[in-house]
């Protein structure tokens, strides 16, 4: 099939970037999205010009690490996968797409496709961690986990950490993410110990990132290649609450 | 303040607002009677709600809340325009509902209507030239309802804005519950369904008064 590629172009973080066309030739249907690129970098390579720079690690859905905006939306056309699962049989012979880097105040630009997506490192690394004693590995069975609090768990667990949330909310917002992640340990005996600070520093970090308030538009959940539940951000604000109901009467 | 502290102030303002357009909406109702009697009891009523002290500390607490309200409506939706990427071509709208992505726009309207009203009644009521009374010696505020309600732009104006005002509580309802830390799905669907009849009514409710006064009159 014939491809017409709009690609965002931009040098580094400071430089303005813009649209610049490119057609493929033969494209290969069953090519996911990311060997489509590949095969232009490869063009590009052979004409001495510079390759467009993107994201990707694992190309099996399972990282996190891709990530561009495909005609307008996080992850291209379908709900629900990341942009190496997607495949070329997608699109239509001659048509034309235009991929752009994942956009908000918290996601700066790095180059082409590629955002500096290091404000969820801070995040995770200000509370989302839990505190173990040192020793001999503990009997697998002395803190009891029911069956459906484990699965609950697992469900917000299930987040990748690719910011396709973020990209998605028209205000930035990195509710779903910081959500998740606080809900995957709240909800576990294991780290009950630091709940309410994980909560409070968390959902401070985040702002700090200059992420925008949430709306919930409910966007996130539509777009998110796990499909992670907005109830995660209810219960985001029900923890932070809490939280701050405790440290109050602490005082 | 914080993203998550300034939604629960949208949320506990709102959800107020909710609660006083019940009974407001409730005591509106009279003028749905013979117009004889919708006058006394209308006009007793408005008296009631302006004298008694209690509604009189409930008003001030509704004032704060609108202004409130408003205010963080203003800095929220100034803060997440900034935080918010613009992308040259926007397919972002397909996941998600029209009104959840535009709360400020419909807000803004019940805001142009909020100071319509205001100075429609409530200014003429307390601080105008206002001396008709009923035979029971109350202030005839029906009578100025009738007479404002003769005026088909104004009927229109409140009629837009109640619309507007739906869809600002289908979403607000489902949302501020949620801002608040209401988690559990079953009573997150509960309430979804209960947030929709509840905007129906009282906006149709609303709707109809002026489209009642109307058309009763001409
Ligand atoms: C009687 C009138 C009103 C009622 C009952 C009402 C109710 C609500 C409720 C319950 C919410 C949900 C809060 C949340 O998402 O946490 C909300 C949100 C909102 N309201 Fe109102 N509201 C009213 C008037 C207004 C006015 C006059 C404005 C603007 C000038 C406004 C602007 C907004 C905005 C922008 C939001 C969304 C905040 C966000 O997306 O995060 N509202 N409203
Ligand atoms: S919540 Fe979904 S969209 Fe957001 S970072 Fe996690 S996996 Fe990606
Ligand atoms: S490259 Fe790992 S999820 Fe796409």
């Amino acid at each position: 099939m014939k491809l017409h590629l709009k690609i965002w172009r931009q040098k580094d973080r400071k430089s303005e970037g813009k649209l610049v066309d490119y057609t493929l030739d033969n494209v290969n249907t069953h090519m996911s999205f990311l060997e489509m690129l590949d095969t232009l970098n490869e063009e590009l390579i052979l004409k001495n010009e510079e390759p467009v720079e993107f994201d990707h690690d694992c190309r099996e859905g399972i990282c996190g690490q891709c990530g561009v905006v495909i005609n307008g939306n996080a992850h291209g056309p379908l709900k629900n996968t990341t942009t190496c699962q997607l495949h070329m049989r997608e699109f239509k012979d001659g048509e034309t797409i235009l991929i752009e880097p994942f956009r908000a105040a918290g996601f700066p630009v790095k180059k082409d496709l590629k955002v500096d997506r290091s404000a969820f490192d801070r995040i995770i690394s200000s509370g989302g961690y839990v505190s173990v004693n040192t020793g001999q590995a503990p009997e697998a069975n002395t803190i009891p986990v029911s069956h459906e609090v484990a699965e609950a768990a697992f469900d917000s667990a299930a987040c990748l950490g690719c910011g396709a949330c973020v990209a998605t909310c028209k205000n930035g917002s990195a509710a779903l993410f910081t959500a998740a992640k606080i809900t995957q340990l709240a909800i576990l005996p294991q780290s009950k110990e630091e709940r309410k600070q994980r909560a409070l520093r968390m959902i401070w970090q985040m702002d700090q990132e200059g992420f925008g308030h949430c709306s919930n538009t409910e966007a996130c959940e539509v777009e998110c290649p796990q499909g992670i539940s907005v109830l995660n951000i209810a219960r985001m604000n029900y923890e932070y609450n809490r939280a701050s109901f405790l440290k109050f009467k602490k005082k | 303040m914080n993203t998550l502290s300034r939604k629960i102030v949208m949320a506990a303002t709102g959800l107020f607002l909710c609660l006083f357009l019940l009974i407001h909406c409730l005591g509106n109702t009279q003028l749905f009677l013979e117009p004889e009697q919708a006058k006394l009891s209308f006009n007793a009523y408005s008296h009631f709600m302006t004298t008694n002290p209690i509604v009189k500390i409930i008003s001030y607490v509704l004032y704060l809340s609108i202004i409130g309200h408003v205010v963080y409506a203003l800095i929220i939706t100034l803060k997440n325009r900034k935080a918010g990427g613009l992308y040259k071509r926007d397919n972002r709208g397909r996941a998600s509902k029209w009104y959840s992505r535009n709360m400020g726009l419909l807000g803004t309207i019940v805001l142009v209507f909020l100071v319509t009203h205001f100075a429609n009644f409530w200014y003429i009521y307390r601080f105008g030239e206002f001396t008709a009374v009923d035979a029971n010696g109350n202030k005839d505020l029906f009578l100025l309802v009738q007479e404002t309600f003769t005026n088909l732009w104004i009927v229109i104006l409140y009629v837009v804005a109640m619309i507007a005002l739906c869809y600002h509580l289908i979403h607000g309802i489902n949302s501020g519950v949620r801002s608040l830390g209401l988690f559990h799905p079953k009573f997150v669907r509960w309430i979804n369904v209960i947030g929709i009849i509840y905007s129906v009514v009282l906006c149709v409710g609303f709707a109809l008064m002026p489209l009642y006064m109307y058309f009763t009159q001409n």
